[in-house]
């Protein structure tokens, strides 16, 4: 096997270890169904980390997500149910907007010569307020369309729904790997995460591939907001509070590394149902309450995060920093 | 050095202080009014140095970190954890000092944590903390047992709300944090070796600093103002709520030791300024409510404030000053 695959065969692997370990304890978590709620839960999830994934693959963070998922939900909620417009229009006002909005933060991160996370965090502040200008209530989407969408089920063997969101972000997470592998911006974000200034030097666009990557994030973000609008059939100004944390975790876990240059979409979608098993597994145990969700992803971070340190210094042990030495 | 020397006559900081109490004037006559009542001072500007307290507290600590080129993102999360801390001892009958003293313990060890990371484990500062942000609050919950624990232990409840010579208590409390962490740092050699582990980690090291112990060190002095914020809070509210105390403090704190002059690339810190950036947000915070806007528009003003000072911090603006300021300075002579 390929060195730089282990990261994701060790996310794989837990996975695969956690998930057969629940079975044993509730043969009934082995079920279409709850695989397919797994999709259709965390897809809103998985569609931000994908985006997640490539900003910190460019070495970069963005702290805005939740709040451009918030702020989405409420556009398109206010498009919908105040002003009469189409769903699909109001969909590509939202995902131009978050395009907007997520150019601006690229062009700040590179021209200032900031870093990304006090310039994504003044994001989060300007979405989340602006959503909270908007409205400070519930609003809720009862469009035809909407009831369209929801009804779009393939059933499976054995009661399971396949849902029309769980498949958009397995699809959202193909596309985003082939992006990431098989493409000049792909290999651009690499280069850019491994370091700057060689990749500026050897030819690599370092203002429109940042500027790129924060747009992607955020109309990926807002792409999550319409699919947590799916899922509430509402907007409201506070929701996915923290999702930006979860699509960090679910990253970092998924064995991408965070100082840049290295990682794997696909790792990021492991990592996504990993967290989604932590969650279902406290649901079907009924006695543990849902803060356990946070301490054993708090948990699950640390492990993988030491776990790299110990992949990362085992594969560049000929260098020694000047204190080790 | 020069550039260094005009900062510190103009004081930015200082001047932005001023100008926003004085908007906060003009949109409300009374804002400057203060009274005397039942032995302690009342009025709009007390209530901005009480609120502004607890992030005033955490900036304190947040400097020194971001001086080493680190971030705290677990600060709120371990307010939420000592707070959950304090309360449950109090109402399990151990007395106040005991519970104070754990509880700053607790703050402590969480610091000494994500100092462990850090240091000698060598991860992302903003990475290691996000576990502590992350399971902090669960941990909080655990302790509180996912309800808020009230109290009505007097001498707790006096850390929040009581007074001391007429100044809201936890005012008095973040003065004396800043003066003695101030003291400490400027008065010894702590502050330069900070400064030198922002600038370069690894030349530091080589020049004989251990920066392993002075970052340890300085995450646990996060922590433990963490712990005091923490503290203040709870008994600001007379009980530990896990999921809401501290709740993106973090980010205000950050935010502070920003507007303070502190360079997110290492290496130039202040904590006086620091405190003076947490009264500049709280005297927003405050000119917001008290004019009738709706709070929302906070969220926005503070974006606002940070693509400003990131105007005014990058280099791009520091080439145009300087540029204008060469030739100004080349006509004088």
């Amino acid at each position: 096997m390929k060195r730089s695959l282990r990261p994701l065969a060790a996310t794989a692997i837990i996975f695969i270890i956690a998930y057969a370990l629940s079975v044993l304890q509730f043969p009934s978590m082995l079920s279409t169904r709850v695989l397919g709620n797994f999709l259709t839960d965390n897809a809103f999830l998985g569609i931000a980390a994908v985006g997640m994934t490539f900003v910190i693959i460019s070495g970069g963070i963005d702290l805005s997500v939740g709040a451009v998922i918030g702020f989405t939900g409420v556009l398109v909620a206010v498009l919908i149910s105040w002003m009469g417009i189409h769903p699909l229009l109001a969909f590509a006002i939202a995902l131009s907007v978050a395009g907007l909005f997520g150019a601006a933060m690229g062009l700040t991160i590179h021209f200032l010569n900031v870093p990304s996370f006090i310039v994504t965090l003044a994001g989060m502040f300007l979405a989340r307020g602006g959503a909270s200008v908007i409205t400070q209530d519930s609003v809720p989407i009862n469009h035809d369309f909407y009831g369209t969408v929801t009804g779009l089920i393939i059933r499976l063997p054995g009661g399971g729904r396949l849902s029309f969101i769980g498949l958009l972000m397995i699809a959202i997470f193909i596309l985003g790997a082939l992006l990431a592998h098989r493409t000049r911006f792909g290999s651009y974000v690499y280069a850019l995460g491994g370091n700057e200034v060689s990749a500026s030097l050897m030819g690599v666009p370092v203002a429109r591939t940042t500027v790129q990557i924060y747009m992607l994030s955020s109309m990926l973000a807002a792409l999550a907001g319409i699919v947590f609008s799916f899922y509430t059939s509402a907007g409201y100004p506070l929701a996915a509070v923290g999702v930006e944390l979860d699509a960090i975790s679910a990253v970092v876990i998924g064995g991408t590394l965070l100082t840049g240059g290295y990682g794997f979409v696909l790792g990021t979608f492991v990592g996504v149902m990993l967290l989604g098993l932590v969650q279902t597994y406290i649901i079907f145990d009924g006695t543990l309450s849902s803060w356990w969700t946070k301490i054993v992803i708090g948990v699950l971070l640390f492990l993988f995060i030491v776990l790299q340190r110990v992949i990362f210094a085992a594969s560049t042990s000929g260098e020694k920093s000047p204190e080790k030495a | 050095m020069k550039r260094l020397h005009l900062e510190r006559l103009a004081n930015p900081q200082l001047l932005a202080l001023a100008g926003v109490l004085l908007i906060n004037w003009l949109l409300f006559p009374n804002f400057f009014r203060i009274t005397w009542q039942d032995g302690r001072l009342f009025g709009s500007l007390i209530d901005v140095i009480n609120r502004g307290a607890p992030v005033a507290i955490l900036a304190i600590g947040m400097t020194g970190v971001i001086a080493t080129k680190g971030v705290d993102l677990s600060v709120g999360a371990i307010m939420a954890v000592c707070g959950a801390v304090a309360a449950t001892m109090v109402v399990a009958g151990y007395p106040t000092p005991v519970a104070v003293i754990a509880a700053l313990a607790v703050g402590l060890a969480c610091g000494l944590w994500n100092g462990f990371l850090v240091a000698v484990l060598d991860i992302q500062p903003i990475i290691a903390t996000l576990v502590l942000m992350v399971a902090g609050r669960g941990i909080a919950q655990l302790i509180t047992e996912g309800s808020i624990v009230t109290f009505n232990d007097p001498a707790l409840i006096f850390i929040g709300t009581g007074s001391f010579l007429g100044l809201p208590m936890a005012a008095v409390i973040a003065l004396v944090l800043m003066v003695v962490v101030t003291f400490l740092v400027r008065r010894t050699a702590i502050g330069l070796f900070i400064q030198a582990i922002g600038v370069n980690r690894a030349a530091a090291s080589l020049a004989g600093i251990r920066s392993r112990m002075l970052l340890m060190l300085v995450y646990a002095l996060s922590g433990f103002c963490a712990a005091i914020a923490g503290i203040v809070v709870a008994a600001d509210i007379r009980g530990a709520d896990a999921n809401n105390s501290g709740l993106w403090l973090e980010l205000d704190a950050i935010l502070a030791v920003v507007i303070g002059g502190t360079s997110l690339l290492g290496g130039r810190f202040s904590i006086p300024m620091a405190v003076v950036g947490a009264l500049i947000i709280q005297a927003m915070n405050t000119g917001i409510l008290v004019s009738g806007f709706r709070p929302e528009f906070n969220l926005i003003v503070k974006a606002g404030m940070i693509i400003l000072i990131l105007l005014i911090q990058s280099p791009l603006a520091g080439r145009i000053f300087t540029r204008r300021l060469v030739p100004a300075k080349a006509a004088a002579k």
